[in-house]
């Protein structure tokens, strides 16, 4: 009987012992492990266009001037302070003083010098050269002052320099930062195991308040059965969006789990190639925005997440112009619209998909609504670094869907090489009025202006905005639930004892 | 075979009881295969997302998947397809893979080594890597994985007919055929072929159910048949996120699969007995 007792005596013991090794295993807890459905193409956030690279290396690895916060507010970063002259033309940045780059090497005036001259030099590849556009010239004053000039006025000039596109670079490290970043941010990268995951590390000279997190993954899983099942299992902490919105209400009854639905920059649009035959013709486009019925695709696509939007423009941003009902759904009138383009009886074309849920379910619908007017799409599925070649890069395709998340990113529309290919020289003179206005009252008229000549030239498929469908685990605490910019910034990340 | 043995065969058939099954099940697969063709109770590229996800109902007999597609409608298409790209491939494998069997028996020596070693190559890419491969060049669809299956077939079909072909080849009848002054062509047609023939007709059977499960894995994993065309691996892939809710749109292609292969194999099974004497003697 002794022995009994005394053998029951040590498992309780044991298991006692590993519960409480466990608690305090899981309340040390700094490492998370964040899934992502496209793998950046590389990760230099100043030489492409890819979402997928800011939500990556943004605030968490690269820092700008200005920072932007999860409401869309600019905050100081490498630049603690800064004057604009009452002409509104001079910003004098007032330096961080001690920075250091994740090489060592410190960061001072001469460095922001580069990183600007060489975001808005002609051989520069940015994606946003649009960000730099005002500026006229960028001089050092002693080692942590910077004197930015514009040409005009510019009233978000702050918030440019808070884009991923616009962070600080190193310019012995700038050749290399594709395939190895370094910035001065408060993780630093680790490794990068192609197809797989990004690893970062905590950079421990890191100038500011370090952050709770000392290490984080981010796991490339493009599959939405693999990422349900990656949640579940407790692989992935943490979805900053989530592909498979039909299991939202599945993991909101769990009780290990946050649901967060927030709002997003992304306008998904069926990008149409605007040179392509018989696309050029804007009877054929308008055809296609009255065959389109957004809400089918909100519900079929992404089971009910996102909002009809009418041109390229978001929602939620006070300027929104509700241009829905420019072509409202209506077969009939499309089918009119073809015969008069001289297509009675339709044509064929291509759609190529990418592989989020939003383009490869939504084009599906897509096909079948264009079918009801007798456009017969094929559907060709492509993976991300095809669609970025094929698609965005060398523009062989009718038409694709892609989610454009960019912030304030009317502006792509101006430039004609650009992968839809529109040109319209009224359009772009509104924008270039837009650049140089600084009354909000008239910039809200202008952006006005300009979200009706896109609805009206229906240059895409207006489709939704995208909603940002955010799953975690529940003690992860501070992640993003909206997302101003591309990014996943994990600085007030932390883990709930 | 003549009438009497053919209406032996038949009565020997119907007392096999896994013959019989297979043959009914291969057979309803067959028919709503053919129907789809002339009927489906709704249109398969009919979206209706309105009525999305519903469950079964008079109206729609199996219910809807996420698009408010009809599930029966394509679960019949998914039938007609599946049989489609299995008999192209069977048919392309066996085509290719009979005669190189043959022939390796037929001229043995360093012929046999060079057609068996090629296969043994051939063997070693199983049907999912050649369809990968496929698709990076041409991008996905049925034909590719048409041609991967079959090319997969080829090397199963080759060395099952070389080694039928050997054990014949020793019998006295093809040495009389070579007396007789017969070629080597006409001497594989007219006697090794009808005296394998069992043999194949077994192979193809079972060759077929494994075509149907490659298929499936193939157009699972988005290598095969694309949309709008629906597929029975599609209709997998697509239901794995919503097993939660929704896990009949899981389940119904899952025993569509299931039943097919079974219903194969068993016609297999019982085929193989009663076209091989010798192991029916020993049951």
């Amino acid at each position: 009987m002794k022995h009994i007792i005394q053998k029951y005596a040590k498992v309780l013991l044991i298991s006692g012992s590993a519960l409480i090794f466990a608690g305090s295993a899981f309340a040390g807890k700094t490492h998370l492990t964040m899934g992502m459905v496209l793998e950046p193409p590389h990760l230099d956030p100043t030489a492409g266009a890819a979402a997928a690279i800011d939500e990556v290396v943004y605030a968490n690895v690269f820092e700008g001037l200005t920072r932007i916060n999860q409401n869309a507010e600019v905050l100081p970063a490498l630049a603690e302070s800064w004057k604009i002259s009452a002409d509104g033309l001079t910003y004098t940045f007032k330096l961080r003083n001690g920075v250091k780059f994740h090489d060592g090497s410190a960061f001072d005036s001469a460095d922001v010098v580069f990183s600007l001259d060489r975001a808005r030099s002609e051989k520069s590849t940015n994606a946003q050269k649009a960000l730099f556009a005002a500026i006229k010239g960028v001089s050092a004053q002693g080692a942590n002052t910077v004197v930015v000039t514009l040409k005009t006025p510019t009233g978000n000039f702050l918030f440019n320099m808070g884009w991923g596109d616009a962070v600080m670079v190193d310019s012995s490290s700038a050749a290399s930062n594709k395939s190895k970043p370094v910035g001065t941010g408060p993780f630093t990268f680790k490794r990068w195991v192609k197809g797989d995951r990004i690893e970062l590390g905590q950079n421990a000279n890191y100038w500011g308040e370090k952050p709770a997190l000392k290490s984080a993954t981010f796991k490339i899983i493009p599959d939405p059965a693999a990422a349900v099942a990656s949640l579940m299992a407790g692989d992935v902490d943490a979805f900053a969006n989530f592909p498979a919105p039909e299991m939202a209400a599945q993991f909101q009854s769990d009780s290990r789990f946050t649901v967060k639905v927030g709002s997003t920059e992304g306008e998904t649009i069926l990008s149409t190639n605007n040179l392509q035959k018989p696309f050029d013709d804007l009877r054929v486009r308008q055809a296609i925005a009255h065959a389109l019925n957004s809400q089918e695709i909100i519900d079929g696509a992404m089971f009910g997440f996102g909002t009809p939007i009418g041109t390229h423009f978001a929602p939620h941003h006070a300027a929104y112009v509700d241009l829905t009902g420019t072509y409202p759904h209506d077969t009939e009138k499309a089918k009119q619209l073809l015969a008069d383009a001289g297509y009675p009886n339709g044509f064929k074309a291509t759609i190529k998909l990418p592989p989020p849920s939003y383009a490869r379910r939504g084009g599906e619908i897509v096909a079948s609504q264009l079918a009801k007017v007798g456009i017969k799409l094929e559907i060709i599925p492509v993976e991300w670094a095809q669609w970025l070649d094929q698609v965005f890069k060398n523009k062989d395709f009718d038409l694709t869907i892609v989610s454009h998340t960019e912030p304030m990113d009317i502006g792509i529309y101006t430039r004609p090489k650009y992968y839809f290919q529109y040109r319209n020289a009224g359009f772009n003179a509104v924008i270039a009025d837009l650049n140089v206005t600084a009354d909000p009252k008239k910039r809200y008229a202008l952006m006005g202006a300009a979200q009706a000549i896109l609805a009206k030239d229906a240059v895409n498929g207006y489709l939704f905005q995208l909603a940002k469908l955010g799953i975690w685990n529940k003690n992860v605490m501070g992640l993003w639930e909206n997302s101003p910019v591309q990014a996943n910034d994990l600085t007030g990340v932390s883990w709930k004892n | 075979m003549n009438e009497s043995r053919l209406s032996e065969f038949w009565q020997n058939s119907l007392q096999h009881r896994s013959f019989v099954i297979g043959l009914i099940l291969s057979f309803m697969m067959l028919f709503t295969g053919l129907l789809s063709l002339f009927w489906t109770p709704f249109p398969v590229e009919l979206l209706d997302i309105p009525h999305k996800l519903e469950s079964a109902s008079a109206k729609h007999w199996l219910g809807t998947d996420h698009f408010g597609r009809d599930v029966f409608s394509m679960l019949m298409v998914g039938a007609w397809n599946s049989m489609l790209v299995s008999v192209f491939a069977i048919g392309f494998g066996a085509g290719i893979g009979v005669p190189l069997g043959a022939l390796a028996a037929a001229k043995r020596g360093w012929v046999e080594e060079t057609v068996m070693r090629f296969n043994d190559f051939a063997f070693a890419f199983p049907a999912l890597l050649t369809a990968v491969m496929l698709s990076a060049v041409y991008g996905p669809g049925t034909l590719n994985s048409v041609l991967a299956i079959g090319i997969f077939n080829i090397p199963v079909f080759a060395r099952i007919t070389r080694g039928s072909a050997l054990s014949v080849y020793k019998r006295e009848f093809i040495l009389a055929a070579r007396t007789a002054g017969k070629g080597e062509v006409r001497i594989a047609v007219e006697h090794i072929l009808p005296n394998i023939g069992s043999v194949l007709i077994v192979q193809i059977t079972i060759q077929f159910a494994l075509g149907i499960l490659a298929e499936a894995g193939l157009s699972y994993l988005g290598l095969g048949t694309q949309p709008p065309m629906p597929s029975w691996g599609k209709m997998l892939s697509e239901a794995q996120t919503m097993m939660f809710f929704a896990p009949q749109l899981a389940i119904l292609p899952g025993l569509a699969i299931v039943f097919t292969v079974l219903g194969l194999n068993l016609l297999g099974d019982g085929l193989r007995d009663i076209l091989d004497p010798r192991l029916s003697r020993v049951r």
